[in-house]
């Protein structure tokens, strides 16, 4: 006999304990004995880390005073990192020149701003701003020499100031390097795919710290007496570089990942290659690579500790030399915090951008 | 044969190849292929999977390369000359088995990116030209979402609706229903049917030999990189002459 059914069965809303937080806590933390006791245990590590760490940095910590003598509780002592701010933010800038490093700061943040947020949908003018007005105006403002400002070395630079010279510049360099690299990478033309691939195995085989030693310390060796680039332009020059060739990498992920389709859709269309690798194949491809890209930038941000090999006073070098301050014994501890914190919210913040951006550009099955 | 070639390739002759060859590496898929395409002509080519009818229609607008022989597009010789490349592929759309459709643009977006950036026309215009063509293939109401959203027989009429927004001369098709869930062919076929009322010269690569019977001008059957047979569809379907033609033609019937 055969079944019909006539009628459309209606919606009904789930059961009551599938949903809300008791739902959701039977069904995330306490679906089995196991879980349960999982649960309990982390629950008492995380407090025993939380409690651990506010103690040592705030209930016992030490935040009034002016010299080592203040340093009387048992947790940290940031009266060192206060004493110290004004080194550990500009380095040895003069003082009466910082306004500069704060104007250059405030011009890159509106550009950020624009750039990266999605205030203004035609991002034209930000792009021009962020990419051409503010890195001349820094350098202007930092460097000085023009404009009735007074030229500040690059050698008094320092702190985290210069670490966000180093990784600025080195980002902005490094992915538009990356990018061409990578489409070298895969060009059909032999010459260009064998230096791209030349370029990228070579750096990416060798530490960074080797590269910034030889920018350093060997390049001057081979240039002709009294032909010398800055020391800061050797280490920015040998940072994108170096960083260059994991953006290419990381960008030539993304480009595999295109089905042919689409090039060939782009292709039969009429459009030429650069207009068909700009409008259609790079979006997609940069696209699936955030994450990777983010990555790169992070570590990158963190590789610029590393001009302290060839005695350039980025953030941690600072705070490192502060420690050995015979007036200042013994604060190593809150030194490495602090800078560590300093890193996080850079970073941290360097992750959740990238992930609000996935989110933005997502087209795929969203309703 | 270029003699040949000038004569024939007068205002009514949209495509034609001449002795045309070609290899993967040491494989031979296209051989002596010579086919002549007049305007407005229809034309289904069909033939088991692997026997290069693709690649043939590939070739008409560059996305393979032959080796060997002759193609000329609308009067104009493919060589490797880029320009000529991109003059025929401005002239020639094409439609692919699995859409293909850009999948961070809009519906619209798909359909206007070609004419700004290839024909240089105004935003405004090419709008106004790809919701005229998103109209005809019955989607103006998803102008503003992405590919992702659509449903396939809908992705593949926006790929028809883009590829017209460049007003091209000829139409290819590559296996255009194959990826296709069987409630959805027939909107894509209707499409294809009332886009060859209109007079448009097409080459479909398809297994719908329905459409073949309804729509084309003429038949082409291919096997191992070869034309077989070439017919009007009539005589085609009742009276193959190859035994290859009709071995096919009989496995794909009895599945149809």
């Amino acid at each position: 006999m055969a079944i019909v059914k006539t009628e459309r069965h209606e919606d009904l809303p789930p059961p009551v304990s599938q949903t809300g937080v008791i739902g959701w806590m039977r069904e995330n933390l306490f679906s089995s004995p196991l879980n349960a006791l999982l649960t309990v245990v982390s629950l008492y590590v995380i407090w025993w880390a939380v409690s651990g760490i506010v103690s040592y940095a705030f209930i016992n910590a030490n935040f009034v005073g002016e010299t080592r003598e203040d340093c009387t509780g048992t947790g940290a002592c940031w009266v060192f990192i206060k004493a110290r701010f004004g080194q550990i933010m500009y380095g040895f800038y003069p003082v009466e020149e910082r306004w500069r490093v704060d104007v250059g700061y405030v011009l890159a943040a509106i550009g950020l701003f624009f750039v990266l947020s999605d205030v203004v949908k035609d991002k034209k003018w930000s792009a021009i701003y962020m990419f051409v007005f503010v890195p001349v105006a820094c350098y202007f403002l930092f460097y000085g020499g023009s404009f009735g400002l007074e030229v500040v070395e690059t050698s008094q630079w320092g702190g985290l100031f210069l670490t966000l010279v180093l990784a600025s510049v080195s980002i902005f360099v490094s992915l538009p390097l990356g990018i061409v690299l990578a489409l070298g990478r895969r060009s059909s033309m032999p010459i260009v795919r064998m230096l791209c691939v030349g370029f990228i195995e070579f750096v990416r085989g060798v530490p960074l710290i080797t590269v910034l030693f030889m920018a350093s310390v060997m390049l001057p060796l081979f240039l002709p007496e009294g032909v010398n680039f800055d020391k800061l332009i050797r280490a920015l020059v040998g940072m994108s570089l170096f960083s260059a060739a994991y953006m290419a990498e990381v960008v030539r992920g993304g480009l595999q990942a295109i089905p042919k389709g689409q090039m060939e859709a782009a292709k039969s269309l009429g459009l030429g290659y650069w207009q068909a690798m700009g409008l259609i194949i790079l979006p997609q491809a940069l696209k699936i690579s955030i994450p990777s890209i983010v990555n790169t930038f992070i570590g990158l941000f963190k590789d610029t500790t590393l001009v302290l090999i060839i005695g350039l006073l980025d953030l941690l070098s600072i705070v490192k030399a502060g420690t050995t301050d015979k007036e200042w014994v013994g604060m190593a501890t809150e030194g490495y915090v602090f800078v560590a914190a300093v890193f996080w919210v850079f970073c941290f913040g360097m992750s959740r951008y990238s992930i609000w951006l996935e989110n933005k550009l997502h087209t795929g099955h969203k309703r | 044969m270029s003699e040949a070639a000038m004569t024939q390739s007068d205002i009514d002759v949209a495509i034609q190849l001449i002795g045309m060859h070609k290899w993967y590496g040491e494989f031979h898929v296209l051989k002596d292929i010579n086919l002549t395409v007049e305007r407005g002509e229809k034309i289904v080519v069909c033939g088991p999977s692997g026997s290069g009818k693709s690649t043939m229609i590939r070739c008409i607008n560059r996305l393979e390369e032959h080796q060997q022989g002759q193609i000329i597009v609308d009067g104009i010789e493919l060589t490797n000359d880029v320009k000529k490349i991109d003059e025929i592929r401005r002239e020639v759309g094409m439609v692919f088995q699995h859409f293909n459709l850009f999948p961070h643009l809009t519906v619209l977006e798909n359909c206007t990116l070609a004419p700004i950036w290839v024909r240089k026309t105004p935003k405004a215009e090419a709008e106004e030209i790809a919701m005229k063509f998103l109209e005809r293939v019955k989607i103006p109401e998803q102008a503003l979402k992405y590919p992702g959203q659509l449903s396939g027989g809908q992705q593949q009429r926006v790929a028809i609706a883009r590829s017209l927004c460049m007003n091209p001369r000829i139409m290819l098709f590559d296996e255009p229903t194959s990826a296709l869930d069987p409630e959805m062919i027939s909107e894509v076929l209707d499409t294809m049917i009332s886009l060859a009322e209109e007079g448009m010269t097409m080459i479909c690569v398809t297994h719908e030999m329905g459409f073949a019977k309804t729509v084309a001008d003429r038949v082409i059957f291919m096997d191992e990189g070869e034309i077989i047979e070439q017919a009007p569809p009539t005589e085609f379907f009742e009276n193959p002459q190859s035994e290859r033609t009709q071995l096919f033609l009989s496995q794909i019937l009895h599945n149809g």
